[in-house]
């Protein structure tokens, strides 16, 4: 699992570097790419620290982290940092810092605890209880930022996990009864709270023509940036539509496009199968973890960094509404790298200690 | 916890991930190796523009190495279109044009991606700087370099010379060019057109990278302009200027020779226009006023104007008759002033009593021609005419393609175009260049110099240095003829009673002969008519008259009798040829 995360690491601050060259001789290379190395040496350096003592700690302490989580999402909505319309920061005079990268992990931490508490399987009153303080409270907290990518893959992440301890069957089917009732009506009602470019972003999803210098202006240039790589890719530092300024968020959101665009077919598979291979080897360490707890902790955080990267591949590929969610260890940003990198640690310490008796 | 449930869950859940990525990779083929080259095409179109750099135009000189034309930059602003929307409003304040115009022009544009789009023409320096200085609010907006003309005499030899316009539709259609754009600016007329494919060059191309607003990255490619070819015109600027100078405020034309090689020294059309105004792309007042004008200032009357040349034509009749030998120099003639022709009279301008060839040409004896021309008949009139070039194109296409042929009658030609046969009198009218007889300015002046260089065939010609007749093509007329006639020509200008007095050199002997075409039918006092009806006066010339060097023609609508009022013009520029370098002083013979 290192060697996937420091080979993914290390494409991506070429990548980085590579969509954020200046195409005009003069102008300054942002130095985005160091940043992105910084953060990825000190990503590890945190990975190794989390290494040290056995994960246990997460689970006696979960619900006080679960409260600390929860107090940061508020203090974020009252206090936070504003930047392009989302007040998604706080700002912690050195650096800025987003607490619902740091919740990402929280919330399965405090999910995982309390499923590994109770008996199987889960009771409506336990269920709608769990519900409320791990789904829906965290979701409104989050959406609110507003982070709809975030809320929406927490969320489901929640709901992948109760599901794995299983609930009952008739509250299953309850369950999925509300979903098909519930989601046209509440989704209006999301709708409605949704920001302008939220809505834009779906509609444009729906139907790109509406709006092809906005929103749709995107999709169809990730996909004109990732379709131009063609078989083997235009080579690395060739790409044109990161450097010029076509792709919108290209080291962020739509960093794999530039990696597809120099690339090609042949390097985007060979990256998928990476993902693959990291994901596989999520639930592999799920399946033999020592105790409950680890096993929720592993298939949870695996689930939610393959919910991301489904949802980051999908938006640039075309096939999902652009709600700004980043590609794991791959897209430029401090508190996310970290937090993912802190995840990964969690997953190795519980695979390293899988075959500890409790 | 239920173990095996939690198995099935998390095995399941991977499958549902393989599932994915097999979902995601299948999207990834479709989209990079089935539709791949498509997203490049659009991926490469997305941020390549191409700009066109125009080519310098060459240069026009005159015969002594005088620049006529130079070439000045032109700026204007173009719009390189991108992806972000474009502030008109601020665009069109910026460039001073109508907004909802320039709305319309980028939209209509914008697809366009190989083209710049052209928001104003002819920017001053001042507009230049203001729009460097505000260039980077518009994303895209840049000011581009082309090369327009400065004509450095205005309104001389403007006909000859023509000037630049922007092609239309079918005229991009027939010069089938890729670099001849909308924006080109092409000759539309003289010798800009004549000779636009050399002189125009080819233009370059500039393939720059942009980003999304359209702002120049870099240079991808650039492919320079080829300048265009020089051009030395055998015009003399000098003698140009003279001639139009003596024409003073007269309208009419003037054309001279070299009738050794057929080069054009100066081709005058009065009155003139003004080429500069055209450089800028006309504007529609000006056009329309030079359209307008009672004077057709655009008309180029040494090709584009034919009139009855009057005795003018009597010199062609000369050769004609002495050739055929229908005459010969000592046959006479009775002129009382009056011809009776059935019940028709044919009038003299005076009574010369009786008169052989000498005197009937250097006279210009209407009653001596009526009779040259009866022995002649109209047919052998005109296959002498058509010999001299006479009722033909010259074919300088100049004026393109709207030469007048003018018209030298004959028997086939009336009955072919009235349905009615050809009468005697008819023959008597044409004899002394009436009726149906028409020639241009040109013609006249070739007949000049065909007399002149006796009997060579010469092809009118714009350029220095061209290529001597053909000797083998010399009409095959006895050298006799031709002294007899040339020596009447002399005597024409030189001798007591010679009709040409009034271009009597002292600098060079000068041979020629007047004409006087009748506008209105019989014989009227012509300073009693008002000036639109007054007879246009002719008059061709040669110089020296021991050895010719100079042929010359003239022609002013409404001016009255030829001697007087277009052999003095001729004079004038003879004298100013015999002053200029080319000029070989003949070797004197003794007297």
């Amino acid at each position: 699992m290192l060697i996937l995360l420091l080979a993914i690491s290390v494409i991506s601050v070429l990548t980085i570097y590579s969509t954020t060259r200046p195409i005009m001789s003069s102008a300054l290379q942002p130095n985005y790419y160091l940043k992105q190395s910084v953060w990825v040496l000190i990503g590890f350096i945190v990975l190794f620290i989390v290494l040290i003592k056995d994960y246990v700690w997460l689970r006696d302490a979960g619900y006080f982290i679960y409260g600390i989580g929860i107090f940061l999402l508020i203090l974020v909505l009252v206090m936070g940092k504003s930047g392009l319309g989302a007040q998604r920061w706080l700002d912690l005079k050195i650096f800025s810092f987003q607490p619902s990268e740091i919740f990402r992990l929280i919330l399965v931490a405090g999910v995982s605890k309390y499923l590994s508490s109770v008996k199987s399987p889960l009771d409506r009153r336990s269920f709608l209880l769990s519900l409320l303080i791990f789904g829906i409270i965290p979701f409104i907290l989050i959406i609110k930022q507003p982070h709809l990518g975030t809320g929406i893959v927490l969320f489901t992440t929640y709901l992948f996990l109760a599901i794995s301890k299983k609930i009952e069957k008739k509250l299953l089917i309850i369950l999925i009864a509300i979903a098909l009732v519930v989601v046209p009506l509440g989704g209006k009602t999301i709708w409605k709270h949704l920001k302008d470019y939220q809505k834009n972003r779906i509609l444009a999803f729906v139907n790109p023509e509406i709006d092809p210098k906005g929103i749709g202006y995107q999709i169809e240039q990730s996909k004109i940036t990732i379709g131009s790589g063609m078989t083997f890719g235009r080579g690395y530092l060739k790409g044109t539509q990161g450097p010029l300024k076509f792709l919108p968020e290209k080291h962020t959101d739509f960093v794999f496009s530039v990696f597809a665009e120099e690339w090609g077919f042949a390097g985007s598979i060979l990256l998928f199968s990476l993902y693959l291979i990291f994901f596989i080897r999520g639930f592999d360490t799920a399946l033999k973890a020592k105790d409950e707890f680890g096993k929720y902790m592993a298939s949870g955080l695996t689930f939610m960094l393959f919910l991301y990267f489904l949802i980051n591949i999908g938006m640039t590929l075309g096939m999902m509404p652009v709600v700004g969610v980043p590609i794991p260890f791959m897209s430029y940003g401090g508190t996310s790298l970290i937090s993912n990198f802190i995840i990964v640690g969690i997953i190795i310490n519980i695979r390293m200690r899988r075959l500890v008796m409790v | 916890m239920n173990k095996e449930y939690f198995e099935g869950v998390a095995s399941f859940t991977v499958y549902i991930i393989i599932t994915v990525f097999f979902i995601l990779s299948v999207r990834l083929y479709v989209i990079q190796i089935l539709n791949g080259s498509d997203y490049r095409d659009a991926a490469d179109s997305n941020r390549v523009r191409a700009v066109s750099l125009p080519a310098s135009r060459g240069i026009i000189y005159d015969r002594s190495g005088t620049p006529l034309v130079k070439n000045k930059p032109y700026f204007y602003a173009s719009l390189i279109p991108g992806r972000s929307p474009v502030d008109t409003h601020g665009l069109a304040a910026l460039t001073k044009t109508d907004e909802s115009k320039l709305a319309a022009k980028i939209k209509k544009e914008k697809n366009n991606i190989f083209k710049t789009i052209v928001l104003k023409e002819g920017l001053s320096f001042k507009e230049v700087a203001e729009i460097e200085a505000r260039k980077s609010d518009f994303p895209g907006l840049i000011v581009e370099t082309s090369v327009t003309r400065n004509y450095v005499y205005n309104t001389v030899g403007s006909h000859v010379i023509g000037y630049l316009g922007k092609p239309n539709k079918q005229q991009i259609e027939k010069l089938q060019l890729d670099d001849v754009s909308p924006e080109t600016f092409i000759g539309q007329w003289g010798v800009e057109q004549l000779y636009d494919s050399t002189l125009r060059g080819t233009a370059g191309r500039k393939i720059i990278e942009v980003d999304a607003l359209g702002r120049q990255l870099k240079e991808l490619e650039v492919i320079k302009p080829i300048t265009g070819g020089d051009i030395t015109l055998s015009l003399d600027i000098n003698l140009q200027q003279i001639a139009e100078q003596s024409f003073k405020d007269k309208t009419g034309s003037l054309v001279a020779l070299d009738p050794k090689t057929g080069e054009v020294l100066a081709m005058a059309s009065m009155p003139s226009f003004d080429p500069n105004d055209f450089v800028m792309g006309i504007d529609s007042e000006k056009w329309s006023a030079l359209h307008k004008d009672k004077q057709y200032p655009l008309l180029n009357r040494a090709l584009q104007s034919s009139y009855p040349p009057g005795s003018v034509f009597k010199v062609l009749m000369s050769v004609a008759g002495l050739d055929d030998g229908a005459i010969t120099t000592t046959t006479p003639v009775g002129c009382t002033g009056e011809m009776h022709y059935g019940k028709w009279s044919f009038g003299c301008w005076k009574a010369h009593g009786t008169v052989t060839f000498h005197r009937g040409l250097v006279q210009s004896c209407d009653i001596y021609f009526y009779d040259v021309g009866r022995r002649l008949g109209i047919d052998k009139i005109h296959k002498y005419a058509r010999m001299f070039g006479l009722g033909k194109k010259t074919g300088l296409d100049i004026v393109g393609g709207e030469e007048r042929e003018g018209l030298i009658p004959s028997i086939a030609w009336k009955q072919k175009k009235m349905k009615q046969p050809w009468f005697l009198g008819e023959t008597f009218v044409a004899s002394i260049g009436q009726g149906y007889v028409n020639i241009t300015p040109a013609q006249a002046a070739l007949l000049s110099a065909m007399v002149a260089n006796e009997g060579l065939p010469i092809h009118l010609s714009l350029l220095k240095g061209t290529a001597p007749p053909d000797e083998s093509k010399r009409l095959k007329i006895k050298p006799e003829v031709f002294a007899e006639v040339k020596s009447a020509m002399y005597g024409v200008v030189n001798e007591g009673g010679g009709t040409g007095g009034s271009s009597r050199s002292a600098l060079v002997h000068i041979s020629g002969k007047t004409g006087t075409a009748q506008v209105v039918k019989g014989r009227v006092k012509t300073e009693t008519l008002k000036q639109q009806l007054r007879d246009h006066g002719w008059f061709i010339a040669y110089a020296p008259s021991e050895d010719p060097q100079i042929a010359v023609a003239a022609v002013v609508e409404h001016g009255g009798h030829g001697g007087s009022a277009a052999a003095p013009i001729v004079k004038n520029v003879i004298e100013a040829f015999v002053k200029s370098p080319y000029y070989k002083k003949p070797v004197q013979s003794e007297e």
